[in-house]
């Protein structure tokens, strides 16, 4: 239990941290950073709690692809360079106090929100059964992945699909004056078109229009 | 103190949405660190699902967590899509200068 607390302060004071660098860091490649971070500390905080498949699957899909798509994105923009300005313009620093305001409204409400649920402790009395015959985390969430929710399953494959198909589409481009090769011009063109047999007459030669 | 329980999770996760809220309306930067600070908000969502699921010994709450990461992802994808082809167009990507809708 003890070893339980000091792994869940440790990892949440590091994901707290690291959160908060996200959004005041200057340079927006350390933001990136810090949010890898960030996912890496949560995802241990999952495996801890014995979510495994979920911390492993957050490790590979927001470290693996997610951040690095970001860091790819900030380094193709080459907006690093832009530093952050703090509160510089009078028409920004506006938005500041009723932003911290809302966020601070927000939290107090999450707060009284938890603290409701600790008048009702009985709830937590109810079965863990399903967590604790023997069957690994993974095991049990494929079984109900796999026969319960197989729609919404199939449905998550085609919003990939479509967000897949959808920043192709936006980021495609048609460049001029770039050659191509045409697989069906090619195996399309028919003899006539290519060859032409000329009758030449002798001592006068060919003239061909091109 | 000692004693982790099911209120700890839910207000790491408190304080990491109210984080990401903080983001979105403190941010002068680009509009990257905004999709940034919208994807520490569902992460926030994320342990509030999976602390549930563990103290409910339910199920349906990581399998909902699944989908939250799979939309996360396809949301990254196409923002940093739009974020592309906005800065190919005008140059920058500056939330102060982002102002042709007169907002």
């Amino acid at each position: 239990m003890i070893a339980h607390a000091i792994f869940f302060y440790v990892f949440s004071v590091i994901a707290v941290v690291s959160a908060i660098m996200v959004t005041v860091s200057k340079n927006t490649v350390h933001s990136v950073f810090f949010l890898i971070l960030d996912f890496i500390s949560i995802s241990c905080l999952f495996i801890m709690i014995g979510a495994e498949f979920l911390g492993m699957i957050m490790l590979i899909v927001y470290v693996g692809a997610v951040a690095v798509l970001f860091l790819f994105v900030v380094m193709m923009l080459n907006v690093a360079q832009q530093k952050n300005q703090w509160f510089v313009s009078k028409d920004s620093s506006r938005h500041i106090p009723i932003g911290l305001l809302i966020s601070v409204i927000i939290f107090f409400e999450l707060i009284i929100v938890i603290g409701g649920w600790k008048y009702k402790p009985d709830l937590f009395n109810s079965a863990k059964s399903s967590l604790e015959n023997g069957v690994s985390n993974t095991h049990s969430l494929g079984q109900i992945l796999y026969t319960d929710y197989i729609h919404v399953f199939q449905i998550s494959g085609m919003i990939l699909l479509i967000a897949m198909i959808g920043a192709i589409v936006l980021t495609f481009r048609q460049r001029e004056g770039v050659k191509k090769q045409s697989y069906l011009k090619q195996i399309s063109r028919e003899r006539t078109e290519g060859v032409e047999v000329l009758e030449v007459a002798s001592n006068k030669g060919v003239k061909i229009d091109d | 103190m000692i004693d982790i329980g099911l209120g700890h999770y839910l207000t790491l996760g408190a304080v990491i949405f109210s984080i990401g809220i903080i983001g979105i309306f403190l941010n002068r930067k680009n509009i990257i660190v905004i999709l940034m600070s919208i994807e520490l908000i569902l992460l926030a969502v994320n342990i509030n699902l999976v602390s549930f699921s563990i103290y409910l010994g339910d199920l349906s709450g990581q399998v909902f967590t699944l989908f939250i990461l799979t939309v996360a992802a396809a949301e990254a994808a196409i923002g940093l899509a739009i974020i592309v082809v906005y800065f190919r167009n005008s140059g920058t990507i500056r939330v102060e200068e982002i102002d042709k809708l007169k907002g």
